[in-house]
């Protein structure tokens, strides 16, 4: 059982604090924060996720730049802590719409409110926007989300298409739209995470998607849903390291997933048989289906680098990514980042002529090249040469001083698994009862390097 | 700062003496508009919410909303509102729920330190407690139980008591934790009112299954805490694990909630089933939980099947193949937090079985922007996993790690290259990319790589012609870190001949002897001077001159003292001093864990839980009294950890004395080790007694001891503690009878020392009487009658068969103790017997002693 529980902003003030079991000694949010913020044990420079200090243990998960806290003086799972810690930060998204530090301040009394129903004397209670609805009487007092900077998953499909409102996602569970009415309708988005690392030749050495089938949905009386996923999806994999077996096969082929796992609400009765997922979704924000894919697949950026030195004091690189997706879609905020040589006192850039959109830096404290670009469109080729000035001579090989390349990109309305919706079945009400279905895709890049 | 001043109309206050509380440390920060910081505003809130109490005017409740809003916020941020107590009481009249809400919250906040204004609220809580909505009755029997001021308890026990006979299921399920929390305030309040009972009723026939779960909860704190008062609540918690009520909690278990599927997985994970049908039909049940989302609940659903299947080595091993799956999605999806605690114990279970992972290292390849930790763990894992087939790639995989920029990963991924060259048959390739990591003239990666280079020597003798060719390039200079100067330095004196310009690297090192700030460099300096001259003395001479002088001069005892040895050895008798000083060596083929195999084993069953994440035993961290519901019989399995590590605790030490070596042995020690494999040197003719004499204390003081080949490790051991060689040799006269203190008293402490220290000097099977099983229903009984025998017992736990005890007895005329561990099959009716001793010469006695008394069980 956990023994408090609280939210610091980035600056270490608290935002709510909540204190269920009083076996902590106060003061507990200071020493958790100065701990974080000054970590320096094990060689490493980032504060675990869990750690101990003095017979407490602090849990901490980072949502939105702030950090969600428990402490204990149990040995507990640490699992189920920093599962509801995630958990509290998504009902608290579900209410009010929006989370961030503001959205916080302004709704404390409705998150404390929440917080007695969520934990009592650090026992979980529930976690359910769905069941906590009745226990909830405070209205969420909303903020401005046009204002705010796009943040976490759903907000990346508000940059690519116009096709999404740009409130419906911000909006909270329990509030009406203006007007008195509520809209029906329910989002369902296929989240594909890459990772790929290329060998300095090109090869790929290794990849992985991690997926997820998120849902939120605003229907009222929770009518049964059914979500029907490719027919020839299967699941398993003989043998586990047959990473390459389907190589050349990513253009063709039956969808094949290592593993999944399931939101409880989801009933498999038929997936076996038509690969459909029954459930009744709750109030709220919660992923249907996790899901883990090392089948190849067709990387949607190759990345190709070249040194040349140039004298002893000077070399140039040259970088050119290619988008090798279908020409009618958009990747977003492409971020190319590579560690220079230490001693690399001076870069100059060259774009090619006619470039929009794109910048070019180089920070100086940790000897980094970034390149970020605005809008790439499938099939097309950029390129960007840096030309480095050395303090020292290099001894020898640059290549093992620098490098390697990393990506990061988010591609709306694109999933190289090819994992679909095929169809998002609501059990009818009434004739007329026709809400809004959002099925939308993204891949973001998790972890996307090309060896130099 | 903030002291609360009481204002002149404050009629009510007069009676109530206001407790200032510490002011808050963070006042000083700048509040945000809405947050009101100052004295002077929380007395303009005491005001604003008097002038509400009263007022029935339309709007007052948004008004009052909004002032309750502004204390809350205040005691968000630390500022003391207690003053404005009374005030928020006069307020609470109201049938708006938020409002009540709020003033519930700031109630609970203040009571516990303010326990008179407390009783102003226990009035207003209990006419609540009596609403006719559910919810409110809910809130208000919360708040009343969430009080925690001891004099209050009174008013408790009635709304309590009505809770738990609600037809709300809500209000069932707070009254359930609200007992909890009164057993917290007052134990015995709790326990007059039999509300443990109450709960133990509704826990078996609630059909609310939240109610169910938070009984189950409290009673498993409640028991577990008076377990080690009363028989019978050590009887109570028993029957948590008793299979109707394991089978009742497994039949209703897909009602429960994901959070209270987790408490009863771990509740079931306790329990031994009877038969291998009971295990696969608990397992067929839960399967489906390995497919949850939730990782905590995957999490408890592995830990049921792995303990489930300890004892069915072929089914367990299938176990490991059917959760890898799961495992590794959940590592993938959720947060990198969730991802860190799955991790984990993806490591502990990679670990223990590398050989079932072997085909998924690719999983364990690090990504560029994960943090330092997590990488860390990946790198022991892929070190765990790597064999024949996969060796190379991993290596290769590694030597990228190796090139980044990323220096703390740099040095990493170098050690795991060298773990993964130590633990191989074939490690050519490996050394040929070790010394390929010299020659990147990156500082921090020869240094790693020259201490791994000296390890893997030492390992492999056979490869120091290639290593030493490229070590030979290495200037000193670049090389500043103290334990790669060391062996850098430890290579020059081993490989003397081997290295052209050895004497005079070693001579450049010691005409900055001065400037040389790291102890250990300057001994591993004087060590390597005096094998190199051994080899090459024309051409040492000068420098070991030097050395020595430098050394005698030292102000570190240990330099000093190895100087002085040294050179009272050399003069004596070079021959001698050479095979003192560096004697043929074995090389190394057993390596040191650094975690023994118990406290990894503990570990192991204390799955799904901080102690994976810390990678220690709970005990290591947690209080006693927070080790959970069943913290009693953990502290058993601390002892019984404390006991058969001891000879893995100390050599961990010292390996974090040595700065994680990877070798067990620094090379001083080895040599000492490599002396006692040879140590008739020590018997040859001609040796000066004396000089025997003096040069072995001198030995002892620099930790060569010149000990005999012992093959127990507790021996040496126990030389390490100071404790002396045991009384090996001599067999001890045959004893007087032993007499037993009857009022033998050890402090649990003490014992838990003791047991740590002593070696085992007794350990055997025999068996007890069937009639004796037969009587013992519960550990008491076992305890009582050892107590008639003198024999006390100190802990014990377990259940059917297996039950564990802990005694002690002490001698009756002088404090020598015994300790005993003694675990009682009772299905089998064999005993295992543990003794250690005090005095090791009457262990058999006493051993005999133990034996008639424990064989007298049962004829009473």
């Amino acid at each position: 059982m956990i023994s408090q529980f609280f939210v610091l902003s980035q600056r270490g003030d608290s935002i709510v604090f909540r204190d269920y079991r009083g076996d902590v000694p106060k003061g507990s949010a200071e020493i958790f924060f100065r701990k974080v913020k000054f970590w320096k044990e094990d060689g490493g420079e980032e504060a675990p996720p869990v750690f101990n200090v003095d017979g407490v243990n602090y849990f901490h998960v980072k949502v939105v730049g702030l950090l969600f806290v428990a402490t204990s003086r149990t040995n507990l799972s640490p699992s189920l802590v920093l599962e509801l810690l995630q958990r509290i930060s998504r009902v608290i998204k579900d209410y009010l719409g929006v989370l961030n530090e503001d959205s916080l301040r302004k709704n404390f009394v409705l998150v404390y409110e929440l917080l007695d129903e969520v934990v009592d004397f650090g026992y979980v209670q529930t976690t359910s926007t769905e069941i906590l609805k009745s226990y909830i009487f405070n209205e969420p007092i909303m903020i401005d989300a046009g204002r705010l900077p796009p943040l976490g998953p759903a907000a990346m499909f508000m940059q690519g298409t116009k096709r999404m409102p740009g409130t419906a996602i911000t909006k909270s569970v329990v509030a009406n739209e203006p007007g008195g009415r509520k809209r029906e309708e329910i989002f369902v988005d296929i989240i594909e995470k890459i990772s790929i690392t290329f060998s300095s030749s090109g090869y790929i050495l290794t990849s992985e998607i991690d997926g997820t089938i998120q849902m939120k949905s605003y229907l009222t009386g929770n009518p049964e849903i059914r979500l029907a996923l490719n027919e020839d999806l299967s699941i398993g994999r003989a043998g586990g390291r047959s990473v390459y077996d389907y190589g050349g096969s990513a253009g063709s082929g039956a969808v094949i997933l290592d593993d999944c796992n399931f939101h409880e609400s989801v009933h498999l009765d038929s997936f076996d048989v038509d690969r459909t997922l029954t459930l009744v979704p709750p109030d709220g924000e919660f992923p249907v289906m996790n899901y883990r894919i090392t089948q190849e697949f067709k990387p949607p950026f190759r990345i190709n680098t070249l040194i040349e030195e140039a004298g002893s004091l000077k070399a140039e690189v040259i970088l050119k990514i290619r988008a090798e997706f279908p020409s009618d879609i958009t990747a977003n905020t492409i971020l190319v980042q590579m560690p220079l040589p230490t001693y690399t006192s001076r870069v100059s850039f060259e774009l090619e002529p006619g470039a929009v959109g794109q910048t070019t830096d180089f920070k100086e404290s940790n000897k980094r090249l970034e390149w970020s670009l605005k809008k790439v469109l499938g099939v097309s080729d950029h390129t960007l040469r840096a030309k480095l000035t050395f303090s020292q001579e290099s001894h020898g090989n640059i290549t093992k001083e620098a490098g390697p390349v990393s990506m990061t990109f988010t591609i709306p309305m694109y999933n190289p698994s090819r994992l679909q919706v095929k169809y998002l079945q609501i059990a009818k009400k009434s004739k007329t009862y026709n809400p809004y279905r959002w099925v939308r895709y993204v891949t973001q890049a998790n972890s996307y390097v090309a060896r130099i | 700062m903030f002291q609360s001043i009481p204002h002149a109309d404050a009629i009510l206050l007069k009676r109530i003496k206001i407790q200032s509380m510490a002011p808050p440390a963070q006042t000083h920060r700048s509040p945000s508009p809405s947050q009101p910081s100052g004295k002077g505003e929380v007395s303009d809130l005491k005001m604003q919410l008097r002038q509400l109490a009263g007022s029935r005017a339309p709007g007052t409740d948004d008004a009052k909303r909004e002032l309750f809003k502004k204390v809350i916020s205040c005691m968000t941020i630390g500022i003391d509102v207690s003053s404005v107590f009374s005030e928020m009481v006069m307020c609470s009249a109201t049938s708006d729920i938020v409002l009540k809400k709020m003033c519930y919250l700031y109630v609970g906040n203040y009571a516990k330190h303010n326990p008179d204004l407390a009783l102003l609220t226990i009035n207003f809580l209990q006419r609540d407690c009596k609403d006719e909505d559910p919810m409110i009755r809910g809130l208000a029997l919360r708040s009343l139980c969430s009080l925690r001021v001891t004099n209050l308890v009174e008013y408790l026990v009635g709304p309590l008591g009505s809770g738990l006979k609600d037809s709300n299921g809500y209000v069932r399920t707070v009254a359930s934790i609200g007992v909890l929390k009164l057993y917290h305030i007052s134990a015995s309040t709790c326990m007059d009112a039999d509300f443990p009972a109450t709960l133990k009723h509704l826990m078996l026939n609630d059909r609310d299954a939240q109610v169910v779960a938070n009984c189950l909860c409290a009673l498993q704190e409640i028991w577990g805490l008076e377990a080690t008062k009363s028989e019978e609540a050590a009887t109570e918690r028993e029957t948590l694990l008793s299979k109707p009520l394991i089978y009742y909690l497994l039949n209703r278990f897909k009602e429960f909630s994901e959070w209270a599927q987790c408490a009863v997985l771990e509740l079931v994970s306790k329990y031994v089933p009877s038969d291998s049908d009971e295990i696969f039909d608990m397992m067929n049940l839960l399967e489906d939980r390995l497919q949850h989302a939730n990782g905590a609940v995957v999490l408890a659903t592995i830990k049921l099947f792995l303990q489930l299947t300890l004892s069915m080595a072929d089914i367990h091993q299938q176990v490991y193949e059917r959760i890898k799956a799961p495992l590794l999605t959940l590592v993938s999806s959720g947060g990198p937090e969730q991802s860190y605690a799955v991790l984990s114990h993806l490591h502990l279970l990679v670990m223990r079985a590398p050989y079932i992972f072997s085909a998924d290292y690719k999983h364990f390849y690090c990504q560029y922007n994960e943090p330092f930790y997590v990488k860390k763990l990946k790198l022991e894992m892929l070190t765990a996993v790597a064999n024949e087939s996969n060796t190379y790639e991993i290596v290769t995989e590694l030597c990228e790690y190796a090139a980044n920029v990323d220096i703390p990963m740099a040095r990493e991924s170098i050690r795991a290259v060298g773990k993964i060259a130590l633990q191989q048959y074939d490690v050519n390739a490996i050394v040929d990319r070790l010394l390929q990591f010299l020659e990147m003239e990156k500082d921090h990666v020869t240094a790693e790589t020259l201490v791994l280079v000296k390890d893997l020597l030492r390992k492999y003798p056979q490869w120091s012609h290639d290593c030493i060719a490229v070590v030979g390039n290495i200037s000193s200079k670049n090389v500043q870190e103290p334990k790669a100067k060391a062996a850098l330095i430890w290579m020059l004196g081993e490989y003397a001949q081997d290295m052209q310009d050895a004497p005079y690297v070693l001579e450049s090192l010691i005409e900055n002897w001065e400037e040389e700030n790291s102890a250990e460099v300057r001994l591993h300096l004087l060590t390597a001077v005096v094998k190199c001259f051994f080899r090459r003395p024309p051409e040492t001479q000068k420098a070991l001159g030097a050395a020595l002088a430098a050394g005698i001069n030292d102000f570190h005892q240990d330099v000093h003292d190895r100087a002085l040895l040294y050179y009272r050895l050399l003069q004596y008798n070079v021959f001698i001093a050479e095979r003192v000083v560096n004697p043929p060596k074995q090389a190394v083929s057993v390596f040191a864990d650094t975690q023994s195999s118990e406290i990894k084993d503990r570990i192991f069953d204390e799955f799904n839980s901080l102690s994976v994440v810390y990678q220690k035993p709970s005990y290591m961290f947690t209080d006693k009294e927070h080790r959970g519901p069943f913290a009693f019989s953990e502290e058993i399995g601390n002892l019984s950890i404390g006991a058969e590590s001891t000879d893995n605790v100390v050599p961990a030490q010292r390996i974090e004395a040595n700065d994680k070596d990877l070798l067990l042995s620094t090379s001083d020690k080895e040599e000492s080790k490599g002396s006692s494999h040879n140590d008739s040197a020590y018997n040859a003719p001609g040796y000066d007694g004396s000089l025997a004499a003096s040069s072995q204390a001198d030995l002892v003081s620099l930790d060569y001891k010149p000990t005999p080949n012992v093959p127990s490790a507790t021996f040496a051991i126990d030389d390490l503690l100071g404790l002396g060689l045991p009384a090996t040799a001599t067999p001890p006269p045959s004893p007087p009878v032993l007499k037993l203190n009857t009022k033998a008293a050890l402090e649990p402490n003490a014992f838990q020392q003791k047991w740590r220290q002593l070696p085992i000097s007794i350990s055997q099977e025999t068996s007890i009487n069937p009639q004796g099983v037969a009587a013992m229903t519960s550990p008491q009984t076992l305890i009582r009658h050892m107590q008639g025998h003198s024999i006390h017992c100190i802990a014990s736990g377990g259940q059917a068969p297996n039950f564990k005890f802990f005694l002690y007895a002490q001698k009756a005329e002088e404090p020598a103790t015994y300790l005993v561990e003694c675990i009682v099959n009772s299905s089998s009716c064999k005993v295992q017997l543990k003794i250690k001793a005090d005095d090791q010469s009457t262990s058999q006695a006493f051993s005999e002693l133990f034996q008639s008394a424990l064989s007298k069980f049962g004829f009473l």
